[in-house]
């Protein structure tokens, strides 16, 4: 076990240490590569002094540099905010009607109006738009309120039947539950599947028209196409916000609806409410 | 078991290699290669390819900022990566097949660490001089002259350096304007910093690191053993022959005297320093008679031990001990060697490019293999039926490519749209792209055995102008009345077609237009 034994079979020099006759082999590795290691550890000091590194009970040290990424991204969204402050400038210049006439801004307006869509508008209406049951689909081309730009834009800006905005869209239907008998909302519920439907009780529906015509076409009209002035929904068209069944009908006739969205206006920037009205009129519905 | 002594240390000083000059064909032919593959490097930026007015002219550009790689007529667009993902796996099969038909051709001739590791000791060789001065330099103290050379070499060297980081830029943005803004000290950060680094690497990697990086840093000496076999053609030594070598040894010193004296006179025959005919085939040269001997000595192997192969080596390694993982296979001891034989009076080839399967009946004085049947083998068969495959099938890729494409993904968010009417409604997010210089009207079209209609978002017609050289988003609806089989059933096939309506050529893609039944 002297110094510089060598293995008989290799001839490489061993280690000196031997289990149960198994020698280890000693092959150097190359002395810079040892430096190599020690610079990698001096550099991994060094960066945790000069980058946030050490968990500390709150938080974690700052580092020297004052490096943090919440400050980069901050960073990044002004240097972006920067490069598309023309495109604000023209969005915000421009009438919204005209909006889709210049191609490449109305591409901006509906990027970026996706983006906020998706953020605020898509946890009601879903992210692809189709809204629920009771919250309106923005891909068809029925409207409530209007679907043109303006129209639209209108409501994005102050909602509709909030308490927030006295500007915002407000109707209500009354209750039926407690003006008419059952007998008479039974007829007056086969009216209006009558107005969109083949299949119906014609006997009833002309007991309930007339009942239509004292009660409801006040709002929906003589012929139950609705009225976008008051947001009564158009009945005789094959779209329904709450359900075109019996059930749903009758409830709706007996308790009235009451959809509520909130007012944007004092949420979203100007550019925004734009951008975002932009993207709903160019989902397929827009007038 | 304990031991008292100090134990050898875990971690050994680099040994500094100071190749020796040789000459000879494998020589010449590694020059031509550097010569080449550096001109490709540096000159290829710098050649111009009108493209129009529209697209740069530079026939190779990398463009990162409009994501489009141009390769003279070839232009590659992010969604064609596939071409680069297919360049780079012919690249690895082409690397196995050559290292297991010809062993590491690669590291030793074309490898950039082999080449430029070559131009610096070139540089080296020009300033500090052959191996024997330059050991000399190294032991030497540090005076005037030593500084004064080192500090030549070290910047000759950096401008090789700078020169490399240089060039590689210049495939990213176009060079002439590149080269006016770097001068100018107006150039972007980031080609000073990529310039800076390449510098570094290179000045380090050939001037310093060199054999260090093969041995320590490279993978592919540690893979190619898993390419190689018995039948590869690879730099080795025929011990058979060499063995036992020496120099002392009485009789080969007269038979080389003998053998010189007839090689003088036989000079102006003209005969070949390098006779074409392979050792095998040729006669051994007969030793003439000797006195008897006072000692038992074994018939001495044409080695001479005079350690050329090991002076030339730029790995610093000794051939006749076998194959080693240092070998990088650049065939400078074949030339080192061959000129020796050549100066005793022995035919070429005790170190050459050999399989090692032929060993045996070499040994034995049979004739070796064919070269042929070496190199086709099943798997170097294997290797290049793969390698030809993927190459043709790009090849192909690239000759069906046309001007104009089209993606379509459906929107199943929802799967449908019910109109006031009734009618149901399938939304299409359709990407067109023209790939020519100029804009061009692009008509979009659909075709189905059921009757659908097609509109497109915010146009009137069916007609749009996508500019040169760009993708448009358009949201495209198809439509079934209520009444029509495809509004009630669960999915209709149907094919978008788009219509370059200058150049009257069309591009489609198959989707599905979702029902009521859905």
């Amino acid at each position: 076990m002297s110094k510089g034994k060598k293995d008989d079979v290799t001839g490489t020099e061993t280690t000196g240490h031997s289990w149960d006759g198994i020698e280890e082999l000693n092959t150097p590795l190359p002395r810079w590569w040892l430096w190599t290691l020690y610079l990698c550890i001096i550099w991994g000091i060094a960066h945790t002094i000069a980058y946030p590194a050490w968990p500390m009970i709150s938080g974690a040290t700052k580092g020297v540099l004052g490096w943090s990424t919440r400050a980069n991204v901050a960073a990044e969204i002004t240097a972006h905010d920067a490069k598309n402050a023309e495109l604000v400038t023209a969005l915000l210049a421009t009438d919204m009607e005209t909006l889709p006439a210049s191609a490449d801004l109305n591409r901006y307006a509906i990027a970026r109006g996706g983006a906020v869509f998706r953020s605020n508008c898509s946890q009601c209406h879903g992210s692809g738009a189709a809204g629920t049951k009771g919250y309106p689909n923005l891909l068809d081309d029925d409207w409530l309120w209007g679907g043109q730009m303006a129209d639209i834009e209108f409501t994005v800006r102050h909602g509709i039947r909030n308490e927030q905005d006295s500007d915002a869209r407000y109707s209500q239907m009354p209750a039926f539950g407690e003006m008419l008998e059952k007998e008479e909302i039974a007829a007056v519920v086969e009216h209006v599947v009558s107005l969109s439907s083949a299949e119906y009780d014609a006997n009833l529906s002309a007991t309930g028209a007339t009942v239509f015509a004292d009660n409801c076409s006040a709002c929906h009209g003589e012929d139950g196409l609705g009225d976008r002035i008051q947001g009564a929904p158009n009945l005789a068209d094959a779209i329904w916000l709450y359900g075109g069944d019996h059930e749903t009908l009758t409830n709706t006739v007996v308790n009235g609806q009451f959809g509520i969205m909130p007012a944007w206006g004092p949420r979203l920037t100007e550019a925004d409410i734009r951008a975002v009205s932009a993207y709903v009129h160019s989902l397929g519905g827009g007038e | 078991m304990t031991d008292q002594t100090k134990p050898p240390s875990l971690y050994a000083p680099r040994v500094p290699i100071f190749p020796r000059r040789v000459t000879g064909f494998f020589r010449n032919f590694k020059w031509a290669i550097l010569i080449v593959t550096l001109g490709i490097y540096y000159v290829t930026p710098w050649i111009r390819w009108d493209r129009g007015p529209s697209l740069p002219d530079q026939a190779v550009l990398v463009d990162i900022a409009s994501r489009r790689f141009y390769f003279f007529w070839i232009e590659i667009w992010p969604h064609e990566f596939y071409f680069v993902a297919g360049l780079l796996i012919m690249a690895g099969l082409g690397l196995f097949l050559f290292t297991s038909a010809l062993g590491r051709v690669w590291c030793g001739y074309t490898c950039p660490q082999t080449v430029w590791t070559d131009l610096f000791m070139l540089v080296e060789r020009w300033i500090e001089g052959d191996r024997n001065a330059r050991v000399r330099l190294q032991k030497a103290p540090w005076s005037l002259r030593k500084w004064r050379l080192r500090l030549t070499k070290w910047t000759v060297w950096l401008a090789i350096a700078i020169a490399t980081g240089g060039a590689w830029v210049f495939y990213f943005t176009d060079a002439p304007t590149l080269a006016r803004d770097l001068v100018s000290l107006t150039a972007h950060p980031a080609a000073y910093i990529t310039i800076a680094i390449l510098t570094a690497t290179t000045f380090v990697f050939g001037g310093f690191l060199r054999e260090q990086v093969c041995i320590y840093m490279c993978p592919w000496p540690r893979i190619q053993a898993a390419m190689m076999d018995t039948d590869t053609i690879t730099v080795a030594y025929r011990d058979w022959r060499g063995e036992p070598r020496g120099k002392n040894n009485k009789r080969r010193i007269q038979a080389a005297a003998v053998q010189i004296e007839a090689q003088q006179q036989a000079a102006g025959a003209g005969e070949a320093r390098y006779p074409g005919t392979p050792y095998r085939e040729a006669a051994k040269p007969a030793i003439p008679a000797l006195e008897p001997e006072t000692g038992p000595e074994p018939e001495p192997g044409d080695c001479i031990d005079c350690m050329a192969c090991v002076n030339v080596c730029p790995m610093g390694i000794d051939i006749r001990n076998g194959q080693q993982m240092e070998c990088i296979t650049c065939a400078l001891c074949i030339d080192a060697c061959d000129d020796v034989m050549a100066k005793i009076g022995k035919p070429r080839g005790l170190i050459d490019y050999i399989a090692l399967s032929d060993e045996t009946a070499e040994r034995a004085g049979e004739p070796a293999k064919p070269l042929w049947k070496h190199i086709l083998r099943p798997r170097t068969i294997m290797y290049t039926l793969l390698w030809s495959l993927i190459g043709i099938g790009l090849v192909y890729a690239l000759f069906i490519r046309s001007d104009i494409e089209l993606t379509v993904s459906p929107v199943r968010n929802p799967t449908y749209v019910t109109l006031s009417d009734g009618t149901i409604r399938n939304i299409y997010d359709v990407r067109l792209r023209n790939k020519s210089g100029e804009a061009r009207d692009f008509r979009l079209k659909l075709t189905s055995e059921e009757l659908l209609r097609i509109e497109l978002e915010g146009m009137d017609d069916l007609t749009l102008q996508v500019p040169a050289n760009t993708t448009v988003l358009q949201r495209v609806y198809v439509t079934a009345r209520p009444q029509d089989p495809a509004a009630t059933s669960a999915a209709t096939p149907l094919r978008l077609w788009v219509e370059d309506t200058t150049a009257q050529t069309r591009a489609s893609k198959a989707t599905t237009f979702n029902g009521k039944a859905n």
